[in-house]
C-alpha cells in the first residue's frame, strides 16, 4: 500500500508493542498537537510502569480528553517528566497532583524551555548542555553548574524516549509531516528524540511526493507509524469539535 | 465602585500601567492571567510583537467563539488571531528566542517579589509540586522582567518583601512591579515608588509593603 509501510490500520495496532516500563513522550500544548487518539489507545492497551514526558499531565479543564492524568488514574504510570506537577492557578487541580503528593507516582519538574531543549538534544545527538534557566533556584540545588563568560549555567542532560506519540496535520506515505499553526509545539522535537514515533494525522495520508520537500516540518526519517484520524465520534478531534458533533 | 477606588487600580489598570512602558519595536511575552490584559492597552502606534512560548510570534486579539482557529492558541490556551508578519516555530526555537535574549520584556504574575529583584511564582507554601511552565526560562533570559500582582494577599499580608519566603523563580531580575497600589521598582534595600494609584497615599502603600519604600 505504501512505499515504506508506515501506514497503520488502527490506533490499537500502532501502540500494541509499547512495553511495560517504556518511556513515552506526548506532544501537544494547550490542545493543538495533543495525541488524544493514541493516548486513548494506550489507556486500553494497558502498558504499566510508564515514564511519560509532556508539557503537562493535563486534565485541569472540562470536557476532559484522554490525557496522562488518565493513564495515572489507570495505574499505568511510574513517573512523569513535565513543566507542571501542579496547575498554573492554585485554584485549579491537576488529576495527577494527588497521586504525586501521596508518592504513588514520581515526577521530575523541568522548566519548559529546558524540557524542549533536552528533547532537541536527544534528537540531535547531544548528550548534555548548559542553560542559564533555573540557576539559583530550588531546581538547581546540588547539581552541576559552570561559569562561562562570567555567567553561571546549569548542566542539563538530553532526554531520549522510546516512543513519541504526536499529532500532525498532513503526512505523506514516506512519513514526512506538516503541522498547522501552534500544533507544532513539542511534536518535531519528540519525533527526533524517540526511537519510534507514532503519529495521528488529521488529513488523509498523501502519496509520497505529494508534499513539497521545502515545506516539510519533520522528515519521514523520524516517523515510523501513521494513522489517519477517522471522523467523529469514532475519532477524537478536539474537546470543542467533539462537543459540536455530539 | 467605592471599594475598588480605595484599593487603587483594578486588574486592567495595573496591566495598562505596565503596557505603557512598552517601547516601539519591542518583542513582548505575556504570562497567563492578568499580564494577558496588557495586550488590550491602547499604546498608540507603537509596534509591538507578542511572542507566545508555544512558538507563536506576532499574535493578535483573542477571537470570539465561532471565529477561532482551533489549531492556534497562545500560552494561556486562548484562541488568538495572527497579525500580519506572524511566524510559527517549534518549542525549541521558541525558547531559543527566549534564551538568547531576544525578548525585550516578559510580564508575569507572582506570589512574591523581593527588594533585590528576586520573585516567586511557581510553588506555593507546603506544596510538593509546582507549575513552572516557561517562567524560569523567561525570567532568567528576557531583557526585562515586569511583575503584576495584588499588593497584598487575601489575608492582607504584603507580597512586596525584603526577601522571598517561597522558592524563587529567578534571582535579581525584576525591574518593575505594578500592583493595585501603584508602580514600584526594586532597588536592593526596598522599592522605589514610581507612581501611586489615585487615592493611595505613600503611608498606606508603605503599611502594605514588607520592605522600605523610597518616595517618588
Amino acid at each position: 500500500m505504501t512505499r515504506s509501510g508506515k501506514a497503520f490500520g488502527s490506533f490499537a495496532e500502532a501502540v500494541a508493542d509499547i512495553p511495560d516500563g517504556a518511556t513515552v513522550a506526548f506532544g501537544g500544548f494547550a490542545g493543538p498537537g495533543t495525541p488524544y487518539n493514541l493516548t486513548h489507545a494506550l489507556l486500553k492497551q494497558g502498558a504499566k510502569r510508564l515514564t511519560c514526558i509532556a508539557n503537562t499531565t493535563g486534565g485541569a479543564h472540562q470536557p476532559r480528553m484522554p490525557d496522562i492524568g488518565m493513564l495515572v488514574e489507570n495505574g499505568q504510570v511510574a513517573k512523569v517528566v513535565c513543566a507542571f506537577t501542579a496547575a498554573t492557578r492554585p485554584t485549579d487541580q491537576l488529576p495527577f497532583t494527588p497521586y504525586y503528593e501521596r508518592g504513588e507516582v514520581a515526577a521530575e519538574l523541568v522548566p519548559q524551555g529546558t524540557l524542549a531543549e533536552r528533547l532537541r538534544a536527544a534528537g540531535a545527538g547531544i548528550p548534555a548542555f548548559y542553560t542559564p534557566t533555573a540557576v539559583g533556584t530550588e531546581l538547581a540545588e546540588g547539581r552541576e553548574t559552570r561559569v562561562i563568560n562570567d555567567r553561571e549555567y546549569l548542566l542539563e542532560y538530553a532526554l531520549p524516549c522510546d516512543y513519541a506519540l504526536i499529532r500532525a496535520w498532513r503526512a505523506d506515505a514516506a512519513g514526512n509531516l506538516q503541522f498547522r499553526l501552534s500544533q507544532r509545539n513539542f511534536c518535531p522535537l519528540m519525533a527526533m528524540a524517540a526511537r519510534t514515533t507514532i503519529v495521528e494525522v488529521e488529513e488523509p495520508i498523501l502519496p509520497a511526493g505529494a508534499l513539497d520537500p521545502d515545506q516539510i516540518h519533520t522528515p519521514g526519517i523520524f516517523v515510523h507509524r501513521l494513522i489517519p484520524i477517522p471522523p467523529a465520534p469514532e475519532g477524537l478531534w478536539t474537546a470543542r469539535r467533539q462537543e459540536r458533533t455530539s | 465602585m467605592s471599594a475598588t477606588t480605595s484599593k487603587g487600580w483594578d486588574r486592567q489598570q495595573m496591566a495598562d500601567r505596565l503596557a505603557r512602558e512598552f517601547q516601539d519595536g519591542w518583542i513582548v511575552n505575556l504570562g497567563v492571567g492578568i499580564p494577558t490584559l496588557c495586550s488590550n492597552t491602547d499604546i498608540g502606534d507603537r509596534d509591538i510583537t507578542y511572542h507566545a512560548e508555544n512558538g507563536v510570534i506576532g499574535y493578535g486579539p483573542v477571537l470570539p467563539p465561532g471565529q477561532e482557529d482551533l489549531h492556534l492558541v497562545n500560552a494561556g490556551g486562548q484562541n488568538v488571531s495572527l497579525n500580519p508578519g506572524a511566524a510559527i516555530v517549534h518549542h525549541a526555537d521558541s525558547f531559543g528566542i527566549i534564551r538568547s535574549g531576544r525578548i525585550d520584556v516578559t510580564v508575569m504574575g507572582a506570589y512574591e517579589v523581593a527588594a533585590n529583584g528576586d520573585f516567586a511564582n511557581w510553588k506555593i507554601g507546603g506544596a510538593k509540586g509546582g507549575g513552572i511552565g516557561g517562567a524560569m526560562d523567561l525570567a532568567a533570559c528576557a531583557k526585562r522582567v515586569f511583575i503584576i500582582l495584588e499588593h497584598t494577599t487575601r489575608k492582607g499580608e504584603p507580597r512586596l518583601l525584603r526577601a522571598c519566603t517561597l522558592p524563587v523563580t529567578a534571582r535579581g531580575v525584576v525591574t518593575l512591579v505594578a500592583t493595585n497600589l501603584g508602580l514600584f521598582a526594586p532597588w536592593g534595600e526596598g522599592f522605589a515608588v514610581r507612581e501611586l494609584a489615585p487615592g493611595v497615599s505613600f503611608e498606606a502603600a508603605q503599611q502594605a509593603t514588607g520592605a522600605p519604600l523610597l518616595p517618588a
